[in-house]
């Protein structure tokens, strides 16, 4: 079989991070080549570099698609030759119908005039051909998930698709759905359509794949051949996981004590879907000193469960208890929960940790405003004193505590975040991917952290999609996967690969 | 995200320059800050100019603070709603109704002064707390619950009213406008305890001011220049008192001055040194983050329109005072005015961005400019033109020294 798409030597480097380096791909016509990596490893960048989304020129290396050398600009040009990239997040608009969103763009239209007679008619054709039996005018609002990921593929059948590219279609499907879609890949297969298969759940990968190219760190590690034997999921997750641990990680001696923290029979319904119980009994204890990890993929729902708890600032209907130092206490909303001893760290440092346009001194004290006034007179002296004594505590990087955080690097906004909990005194800390998008040093500087926050006696809870950060920093590690905690155990016994195994059992 | 690493070095290179920057230099560095009231400087110059003098003599200068003591009102509150984040269109239609609702307690049902006023004030607190109810817990934006306000409010200004204009007020309510400090000590042409009031606040002014400045040393925090500051305190001391000796050679400081002056400086404060500023700043600046930083975002929203309320309704009463009768037409328009005043004065429309005495200065840009250009005959039609280039223009120059930096 000839090859339809080679990614040969692609490079891509971010300021002060690589993603890509020496990434070599190379696709057969007419397969279902499947990419597998751990979060972070690189594929949606590599996604972004193929379909022009990363132009030619920001990135080094060549991609050769249908025998040609090829220099997307943009997403344009991609789509021009039939490369189509449907993203996790569906790029469909709610409130138009499935025959305007297919053709959204790409109008049936003459002299900007639509004909929608013919734009209903084709999209009658394409929905048959995808499967799906609704009227080309129903809302995209009004069907599910799972149509709507058909309806997407619909509109990539509209635009002459070569190669398709599904980035984590069935991430949010149920079994059913899944299999659906998984039995049109293979159908648009035997039509000769060429498609790139990004996932996470590798039985679905072993279902449909052809050859599997596994990624790592922004590498490629090896492409595999399904056609020649069949590969089994421990072979793919050594691939996937199979990295030495260097000395990364600051030495601990941790000293364990009573449980302080501890949430019992937790149940969230999600906030939009409120028939959809989105965390299932979930039980969680940490103990004094202890640093405890939540391990999980993406959308496992493990940021929604500390949001729940932390001031139910996520969900509906929750249901459970939490309790302190034995004692069930009321964390209804997020100012009872401060002071309770409490503190939540973001994922999304910038969207949901800082004031963007204010500066350190500003959000350092933001939770914690009574500790620097009187009578609600805030004493800026006092203000930036304590604020002062984070930026050497924290070794934060800037001119002044008066610079506005939008000007810092994202460590060292990391550290204004971790500072500004720190100054409510937490009892109980929970840091929400605590190194996300930060380098080297920076991580280093915020283990240590954690680890001195520990050995003062606190309860650090960690949520991390970095398994090696889980197991170089944790003294235990809860499993979680679609709402559920589906697996415990000491981090002294734990490895990358029975966390994948406990996520790949239970999906 | 881009550029993360090559931020860490640059500012500390600016840092260590910042300790021996002159004067103008640091002016320069902080324009933003100090632009706008240049730029009022500067258009009253011209002014002065170009009106030969009449635009500083004592009586236009007095007429000048009373025609625009309810939009500086107007503008404390508004400043505060669109820092948090929301607008509220409905001040002049609110303000019209309060003068309505006051011409009718004082003069159809004969309410002294004191219980009318405060019902009136209650009665904006009302207002505001209603518009603010659906927007901060019903989640429905500012702008269509503020616009239907316009009209449910103009609306009934006119029924109180039954189309007609109704006065005029007794004497005593209508000091709160026309009345002037009272005058203790005797003597010949100048007003001596009004000059006497600017200058002791022009003292404590600076004395604060210095008191301020050392208690920065004292915490090692970076102070602006000596120089500059020294600078700023004179000239500014000597602007307040040059003012109050004029409106001394008239009639005095304006009862609405004081009633201004003491609002401007509260809202400074609050502004500037409370917890509840802060958090008004938070919420507008990253309403996501202010809410999991444990601040309550909901009822803090409530309360700017509350108190947005209780100010145009302030301003209702200041304006009926002044024209002596409640007009259907009260307050027609006014919400552009104090609108367009915080925009010039540097606030943003997206919200966290905003200071009071920007909005101030802003007020007053648009004062001068109506004061000024009516002394030079120049046509309402063209006066419109020219206060709509002036608001574009300030935003402009704002967004595109942001966007420099």
């Amino acid at each position: 079989m000839d090859t339809i798409l080679e990614m040969r030597d692609i490079r891509k480097t971010f300021p002060g991070v690589v993603a890509l380096n020496k990434v070599n791909l190379r696709v057969r016509a007419g397969e279902i080549h499947a990419i597998v990596g751990e979060n972070g490893a690189g594929k949606s960048t590599l996604m972004k570099v193929l379909s022009g989304v990363y132009p030619h020129g920001s990135y080094s290396g060549d991609i050769v698609f249908e025998g040609q050398e090829r220099k997307f600009l943009g997403i344009h040009d991609s789509e021009q030759l039939g490369v189509i990239i449907i993203h996790q997040e569906l790029a469909l608009v709610p409130l138009l119908s499935i025959a305007e969103n297919i053709f959204l763009g790409n109008e049936t239209a003459q002299r900007g005039v639509i004909d929608w007679m013919a734009a209903h008619s084709k999209t009658q054709a394409l929905l048959k051909k995808v499967g799906l039996k609704e009227s080309p005018a129903t809302l995209i609002t009004d069907i599910g998930v799972g149509k709507q990921q058909l309806v997407e593929i619909a509109k990539a059948l509209s635009r002459q698709v070569r190669l398709l590219i599904l980035d984590e279609p069935t991430a949010s499907l149920n079994e059913n759905d899944s299999q659906a879609l998984l039995d049109l890949l293979l159908e648009l297969k035997g039509q000769g359509i060429t498609c790139i298969l990004i996932s996470h759940k590798l039985n679905e990968i072993s279902r449909v794949a052809d050859a599997i190219t596994i990624l790592r760190d922004g590498s490629t590690v090896e492409t595999l051949d399904c056609r020649a034997e069949a590969i089994s999921e421990d072979r793919v997750i050594r691939g996937m996981v199979g990295r030495e641990m260097a000395d990364r990680y600051p030495p601990r001696e941790p000293q364990i004590g009573e449980t302080v923290f501890e949430v019992r029979d937790w149940n969230v319904y999600h906030p939009l879907h409120t028939d959809r119980k989105f965390i299932k009994d979930v039980n969680l204890q940490v103990r004094r000193g202890e640093i405890v990890g939540i391990a999980g993929l993406m959308g496992a729902g493990r940021t929604e469960l500390a949001m729940s708890i932390f001031g139910r600032s996520w969900g509906r209907r929750i249901s459970g208890q939490v309790l302190l130092n034995g004692q069930p206490v009321d964390v209804g909303t997020v100012e009872k929960a401060v002071r309770r001893g409490l503190a939540y760290v973001t994922e999304d440092r910038k969207g949901n940790g800082l004031v963007l346009n204010e500066d350190i001194q500003f959000n350092m004290s933001l939770a914690h405003l009574k500790g620097v006034s009187t009578a609600a007179v805030i004493d800026s002296g006092r203000e930036y004193q304590v604020a002062q004594g984070y930026r050497e505590k924290l070794r934060i990087r800037c001119s002044s505590v008066g610079q506005k955080v939008l000007n810092l690097s994202g460590g060292n906004q990391q550290k204004v975040v971790l500072g500004k909990w720190l100054f409510t005194s937490p009892e109980v800390l929970i840091l929400d991917e605590p190194t996300r998008g930060i380098d080297v040093g920076a991580k280093y500087e915020i283990y240590t952290l954690m680890a001195q926050l520990a050995a003062e006696g606190k309860c650090i809870i960690v949520i991390s999609s970095e398994m090696p950060e889980l197991l170089g920093m944790t003294d235990r590690i809860y499993v979680m996967n679609e709402g559920r905690f589906i697996a415990e155990m000491p981090t002294a016994q734990a490895s990358q690969e029975k966390i994948m195994r406990a996520i790949m059992k239970a999906s | 995200m881009k550029n993360e690493s090559s931020h860490i070095a640059a500012p500390a290179v600016k840092a260590a320059a910042a300790g021996d920057k002159s004067p103008l230099d640091y002016l320069k560095h902080n324009f933003r800050e100090y632009g706008m009231l240049i730029t009022l400087v500067a258009i009253m110059a011209f002014f002065q100019y170009m009106t030969d003098g009449t635009l500083m003599q004592p009586l236009n200068l007095t007429n000048l603070i009373l025609q625009n003591s309810y939009i500086v009102i107007m503008a404390l509150g508004m400043l505060m709603v669109i820092v948090a984040g929301h607008i509220d269109l409905s001040v002049g239609s609110v303000c019209g109704f309060i003068g309505a609702l006051a011409a009718v307690l004082m003069v159809q049902y004969d309410w002294h002064f004191v219980p009318a006023s405060l019902a009136c004030l209650a009665c904006g607190a009302l207002i505001g707390a209603a518009q603010g109810w659906f927007v901060a817990f019903f989640r429905i934006p500012s702008f269509i619950v503020t616009l239907a306000g316009m009209l449910v409010f103009k609306g009934l200004a006119l029924a109180l009213l039954q189309g007609q204009s109704v006065g005029p007020f007794p004497d005593s309510f209508q000091m709160l406008s026309s009345g002037f400090m009272p005058e203790l000590l005797s003597s010949e042409g100048l007003r001596m305890s009004s000059l006497l009031l600017g200058v002791v606040l022009a003292a404590v002014l600076a004395v604060a001011g210095i008191r301020a400045r050392a208690n920065e040393f004292k915490h090692g925090i970076q102070a602006e220049p000596a120089a500059f500051f020294f600078i700023k305190t004179a000239a500014f001391s000597a602007l307040l008192i040059y003012f109050s000796y004029l409106l001394s050679s008239y009639r005095g400081l304006p009862n609405v001055l004081i009633v201004m002056a003491a609002l401007i400086f509260l809202f400074h404060f609050i502004t500037s040194r409370t917890t509840i500023g802060r958090r008004v700043y938070a919420m507008g600046g990253n309403e996501k983050a202010a809410k999991l930083s444990g601040i309550k975002t909901e009822r803090l929203a409530f309360y700017t329109f509350v108190n947005m309320g209780v100010l145009a309704a302030l301003a209702g009463l200041v304006f009926a005072a002044r024209l002596n009768t409640a007009t259907p037409k009260a307050g027609l328009g006014f919400e552009l005015d104090v609108i367009a005043a915080c925009f010039i004065g540097g606030a943003s429309a997206s919200g966290g961005v905003g200071k009071v005495m920007g909005a101030v200065i802003g007020a007053f840009v648009m004062g001068v400019m109506n004061n000024g250009m009516s002394i030079l005959g120049i046509g309402i039609d063209y006066q419109q033109v020219i206060k709509g280039a002036v608001l574009l223009a300030a935003v402009f120059v704002d967004v595109y020294n942001k966007n420099k930096a």
